[in-house]
């Protein structure tokens, strides 16, 4: 269950997520939500859109359905991202309208692959300016992002690619447990979110419940409360992704949003009736279940 | 001792035909939708000790069913460990640990160059795909890379719109010349025919005819002319057993996944 008494210690503040987006977002802000395919922070990019945050700087490996959410919503001026697909199903169709037709925005892009994306969260992690991969000779890549670059090793004088550190001004993830202190456990693919949490400047941390005792063993993956900002009880809030030992996938939404997102209009009716006009995540969960107990009916 | 041959869909032959190629025991870097079915598929046949890696994170893993991502739950709950993905790809792959790169593509040149990213111009592009992925590191370090695509002109171009993960370059030693530590593409695995770099040049060659397939079929399927080598050899049939496996396997997968199909991506 969700409380969020205080304690004595130094500690992440435990907030609602409308609170945590209100004090810790700000327009022109770049933002990292991260989540390889497992444990992607859905609700907190919800919450983004309906506090109709402006101008981002958006960073994922992934971009997945959460950043054409955000993307279609016209939260996002730039994206950097290493893979734009809906996984398993196809298109990122708000992403590709906005790239190829420039709606509902110009969205400036700069890509990259996995392997130095996540590597530059690395860096951004341990304070170093760049980080340093073998890659990209011969490919296109770096004639169309001046990010990359390429650099002589000082000692076997190997020629290497650079990327620049990534740190956001917030990163967001979703996890699956914080204690009363706000130090939080995850588990299950990892994906860069440690990484993205300790290169950010802030990090608010949505989690699926809040335990006295987080009976973790030594090594597991976890985020010390005095490394994040703030820490938000929202269960189900990976949903449609899935969060390890809780709840799986829904890849019927999955799929279902190729068909949601494909024309404006129907999109843009989506965000509104779903995102804009619901208080917070669980009034979303709610409306979209009506919806479709609605559309199975007809 | 001829048993009648069993039918089968020019996918299946293809899925078939790359399962084949990963040893037991190798180290498989898999890509998501054909390169992991048939890497699955080998797992499930020939090579039970075959370790499979996925860029999200797990090492080893044995999916019950065909993942529809490349970070379902199910390839974490059957790893071996699961670590984050700058380990994947700093300490495991970079590090020199991975045998073969097992990848799609959406267009693909005569040196086995692909493209992931765009069709038309990069600014004003006609059709924006998802990108690079893993795609680039992968083919510079893995040991060797094997491609799987289906053949058609469209995707098998004279020139790249865009190259995102480079082949063999323009040829010959360019590998060698750019540095890049792994041998690049040993084979490109299409629905009617099997290629292969030529030894010298690495062009890719036709080797290998799926049964029924003709010369002309293939030709007409690609955008360059395509070489054949003196000597081709016709893809054997799946077996009985490979058909089984894979069927059931995706029967398996569609069970899990209800409606979803497992798509390339």
């Amino acid at each position: 269950m969700c409380r969020t008494d205080s304690s004595e210690f130094p500690m992440a503040e435990i907030i609602t997520l409308r609170e945590a987006v209100a004090a810790l977002v700000r327009d022109g802000d770049t933002v990292a939500m991260e989540g390889f395919t497992h444990l992607i922070p859905f609700a907190a990019g919800h919450e983004v859109i309906r506090q109709r945050r402006k101008q981002l700087t958006l960073v994922r490996l992934t971009p997945d359905v959460i950043y054409d959410q955000l993307i279609g919503a016209g939260c996002a001026k730039k994206l950097i991202f290493s893979w734009g697909g809906n996984p398993g199903v196809g298109s990122l169709h708000r992403l590709r309208d906005a790239v190829e037709r420039d709606w509902p925005a110009p969205l400036e892009i700069q890509e990259h692959g996995h392997g130095d994306l996540s590597n530059a969260y690395v860096s951004g992690a341990a304070n170093l300016p760049f980080a340093v991969i073998r890659a990209y000779a011969g490919s296109d890549l770096p004639n169309h992002n001046d990010k990359i670059k390429f650099i002589e090793c000082p000692f076997t004088g190997e020629t290497l690619a650079a990327v620049p550190a990534i740190n956001p001004d917030v990163t967001i993830i979703h996890a699956q447990k914080a204690d009363r202190k706000g130090n939080v456990l995850l588990w299950g693919i990892l994906g860069v979110q440690k990484e993205a949490v300790l290169a950010a400047k802030k990090a608010i941390v949505t989690v699926e419940e809040i335990v006295d005792d987080l009976k973790a063993w030594p090594n597991a993956c976890i985020l010390p409360a005095w490394t994040l900002a703030a820490v938000c009880c929202v269960p189900g809030g990976a949903f449609p992704s899935y969060a390890h030992g809780y709840y799986e996938r829904d890849n019927r939404f999955y799929q279902a949003w190729d068909a949601i997102s494909r024309e404006r209009e129907i999109f843009q009716n989506w965000i509104k009736t779903h995102i804009l006009n619901t208080l917070d995540f669980s009034e979303f969960r709610r409306v979209l279940a009506e919806s479709a107990a609605v559309s199975v009916r007809q | 001792m001829t048993a009648a041959q069993p039918a089968y869909t020019t996918n299946e032959i293809m899925t078939v035909a790359a399962a084949r190629l990963l040893k037991n025991g190798a180290v498989c870097f898999v890509g998501i939708g054909l390169p992991s079915t048939a890497a699955n598929l080998a797992r499930l046949t020939h090579a039970p000790d075959i370790v499979l890696i996925y860029e999200s994170g797990p090492i080893g893993a044995k999916p019950p069913v065909l993942p529809l991502s490349i970070g379902d739950g199910n390839l974490a709950e059957t790893a071996d460990t699961v670590v984050s993905t700058p380990e994947i790809f700093r300490y495991w792959l970079q590090g020199g640990r991975v045998d073969v790169g097992f990848l799609g593509a959406a267009q693909i040149d005569r040196f086995a160059n692909i493209n992931t990213t765009v069709i038309g111009d990069y600014k004003r592009p006609a059709t924006r795909l998802p990108g690079a992925g893993g795609a680039p590191e992968i083919a510079s370090c893995a040991s060797e890379v094997v491609l799987l695509l289906k053949q058609s002109a469209r995707a098998f171009v004279k020139k790249l719109d865009f190259v995102t993960s480079v082949g063999h370059l323009d040829g010959g030693d360019a590998r060698k010349r750019l540095g890049l530590p792994g041998k690049g593409p040993v084979a490109v695995v299409t629905d009617l025919c099997l290629m292969e770099p030529d030894p010298s040049s690495k062009e890719l060659t036709v080797t290998h005819l799926h049964p029924g397939i003709t010369r002309e079929e293939v030709t007409k399927a690609t955008g360059w002319e395509i070489r054949f080598a003196g000597t081709l050899t016709e893809t054997p049939a799946p077996t009985s057993i490979e058909l089984e496996t894979l069927r059931d396997l995706e029967r398996r997968t569609k069970l899990a996944h209800g409606n979803v199909v497992a798509t390339s991506t």
